[in-house]
């Protein structure tokens, strides 16, 4: 009698996806579920379809948005584009998808939005599947149990014409996360702790596997934005098996099937957790309990600290560097650093969970009139929730600026950005030089931290505005 | 793409660790449509300063670094975000390989499927490469092997297909396109995890 084998969840996503097995001079060719688009990354691979004569293989498995360069802003009626390119780039996907007969989320369509944020509420993220997108944040989706990744333009091309992607079978990274978070403390300070402790390229070749007491207790964005961020870890995916707490978000989505078939599949979802014994070929162990409020001094997300601790003296010629950019003095605490800009935002911090802890810290209360405070939902759906609860009341009268859904002031390619040295506290992904804008000065922080800091005017600790 | 068989070139070394892809091209030049033309934009904020003026002390604007055709830089090169820009503004640039102890993994999957190379090697080679900028190395991309400056060689590996990839200028597209009976075969077995549209 063969006994089988123990696996983890990520190879048993691997395991049902290898449409063609490695062969001795070929990687295995893994079968794309689902496939999301988007009009920066796709412009390039459907050129290449039409030199190659080619056309889109399954447009049922594929989805477009807008979400990278498109304005936030309206001017009469009318998106404010940046530029007649972002314009053009736009105008570009909208002509390929008809073509193809791709599904579309235009601006101003009900569904349109940041494409990590969409996924999950259309329910077209499932557990178990594999999901990519020529994004690198496309780790979110591994929140749900998913195998998903970050892709070249190249591999949109392959993916639209095959559905198949070769990929050389990477190594599993388990991280135990134990402790329970504090008041004030959310996931987005989970994963800067994490990065900061392992650093950003502690996940290269691997994908990881979040586990342990803290990370269950998390709910479905919270997950999302623990996931989001693994590639700043350096991993390419990111994933937490599924649970009670993933099927109940799931249940009644709209690409979600009912009845029977949802029993089915949460019978089938189920079976995906990583089995008792199996091995990661690297393990690591987080504590969640010791964590206060994060942000980072530095000019990456692994330099990072407590928000009551100082900034660590510069431990090489790189640490120094990311100082001087950022203007910052090693030694103190960057509390009290004036902010010019506040940004809640992005695909890491965007959903209605972020927009409502913002809102509890914002509500009667004015931000610094130095300080510009941008809200910017992570989707049409949120955004319409959000004003259903009457946040953008909350936000407009604290002196917030409430935008329309998009990438906006994370990636800084639709005009929403920082003037050289602006410093900005925001709960995007990447506080890269001159991400946010050119010589712009980026502290990444959680969205309770990013609201208490647009109120002083400076960095903050939210947590005095959540007591009592 | 061309076939990259041997490189042969003076290098240029940018010895930071984790240069993410937003500083190998930064975002607000990723809004065009095509893939050609991005080289100008290499670098764009470590190459000029504000006023738009060439940085004279940033390695890639130095005399003896015109022509290079092999950038040596620290190690996760080009972690950060996906977007292929960043091997098309490198060899746009002319740059034919990339030496770093350590290669971030979109990045390197990018460069694979551009002809550009990305060569990891071991630490102790990697310094003397980083010691000796501007020095002549070749890069045997068939044997896997560096030259170094002092008159050894260091190893580097590419996973076998990759390796194929560079050295016949085929893509995986082709190959993938051959397995179609095979993709077909794969999901008449496991449509049911589509959606029905």
């Amino acid at each position: 009698m063969t006994v089988p084998k123990a696996r983890t969840l990520f190879d048993k996503i691997w395991d049902a996806h290898e449409a063609v097995p490695a062969g001795p001079d070929h990687p295995a060719a893994i079968y794309v579920d689902t496939h999301l688009i988007h009009e920066v990354t796709s412009p390039q691979a459907f050129a290449l379809l039409r030199e190659r004569g080619l056309r889109v293989r399954r447009p049922d498995r594929t989805w477009a948005t807008v979400d990278h360069s498109i304005p936030t802003r309206f001017v009469e009626g009318r998106p404010a584009f940046l530029n007649r390119a972002t314009r053009h780039q736009v105008e570009t996907l909208e002509r390929n998808c008809e073509e193809h007969g791709i599904p579309l989320f235009r601006m101003g369509d009900p569904g349109q939005g940041i494409v990590h944020v969409i996924g999950p509420e259309l329910g077209l993220t499932q557990p178990g599947r594999t999901i990519v997108c020529g994004d690198s944040h496309t780790s979110t989706h591994g929140a749900f149990g998913a195998w998903a990744f970050g892709i070249g333009t190249t591999e949109v091309a392959q993916v639209l014409a095959t559905q198949c992607l070769l990929q050389e079978r990477p190594r599993t990274l388990g991280i135990e996360i134990s402790g329970r978070l504090g008041v004030g403390v959310s996931a987005k300070d989970l994963i800067l702790g994490v990065i900061r402790k392992f650093g950003v390229a502690a996940g290269r070749g691997h994908v990881i596997e979040y586990r342990g007491g803290a990370v269950e207790a998390l709910d479905m964005e919270a997950r999302m934005t623990l996931c989001n961020m693994s590639i700043e870890a350096g991993a390419r995916a990111g994933l937490i098996a599924p649970d009670e707490t993933t099927f109940e978000y799931l249940e009644g989505k709209e690409h979600v099937p009912s009845g029977d078939g949802f029993a089915d599949l949460v019978a089938r979802w189920s079976r995906l957790p990583t089995d008792e014994g199996a091995a990661f070929d690297r393990s690591l162990a987080f504590d969640a309990g010791s964590l206060e409020p994060m942000v980072t001094w530095g000019t990456n997300p692994g330099m990072s600290c407590g928000i009551s601790e100082a900034v660590p003296a510069p431990a090489d010629a790189d640490e120094r560097a990311a100082l001087d950019y950022m203007g910052i003095e090693a030694g103190r605490p960057l509390l009290g650093r004036p902010a010019d800009v506040v940004f809640i935002g992005s695909c890491t911090n965007a959903r209605i969970s972020d927009l409502r802890a913002a809102a509890r810290v914002l509500a009667g209360r004015r931000t610094n009139p130095a300080t510009q405070l941008l809200v910017v939902p992570g989707s049409a759906k949120v955004r319409r929730q959000a004003e259903a609860e009457g946040l953008d009341e909350v936000f407009r009268s604290a002196g917030a600026e409430w935008r329309a859904p998009g990438c906006s002031m994370c990636i800084a390619m639709n005009g929403d950005r920082l003037s050289p040295k602006e410093l900005a506290v925001s709960t995007s992904n990447r506080n890269f030089e001159g991400r946010q804008g050119p010589g712009g000065r980026t502290v990444l922080a959680s969205p309770v931290t990013a609201a208490a800091s647009a109120l002083a005017g400076a960095v903050a600790d939210p947590r005095p505005f959540l007591e009592g | 793409m061309e076939p990259v068989v041997r490189i042969a070139s003076r290098t240029v070394v940018l010895p930071a660790d984790n240069v993410d892809t937003d500083q190998i091209i930064p975002a607000r030049f990723l809004t065009g449509t095509r893939r050609d033309g991005l080289g100008a934009s290499l670098f764009a904020d470590w190459r000029r300063d504000g006023a738009g003026e060439l940085r004279p002390d940033f390695p890639l604007n130095r005399p003896e670094a015109q022509g290079a055709r092999i950038l040596v830089a620290g190690a996760n090169f080009g972690c950060g975000s996906s977007r292929e820009h960043a091997p098309w503004a490198l060899t746009d640039y002319g740059f034919a390989a990339v030496v770093s102890p350590s290669i971030a993994d979109i990045f390197k999957g990018n460069a694979v499927r551009n002809g550009l190379v990305p060569v990891e090697i071991e630490p102790s080679a990697h310094r003397e490469l980083l010691a000796r900028p501007g020095a002549e190395i070749v890069i045997d991309v068939e044997a896997g092997t560096v030259s170094l400056p002092d008159g050894g060689s260091a190893r580097f590996e590419l996973p076998a297909f990759a390796r194929r990839c560079l050295l016949t200028g085929r893509g995986p597209l082709d190959f993938l396109l051959e397995q179609e009976p095979a993709i077909l075969r794969y999901e008449q077995g496991n449509d049911d995890v589509a959606e029905a549209r």
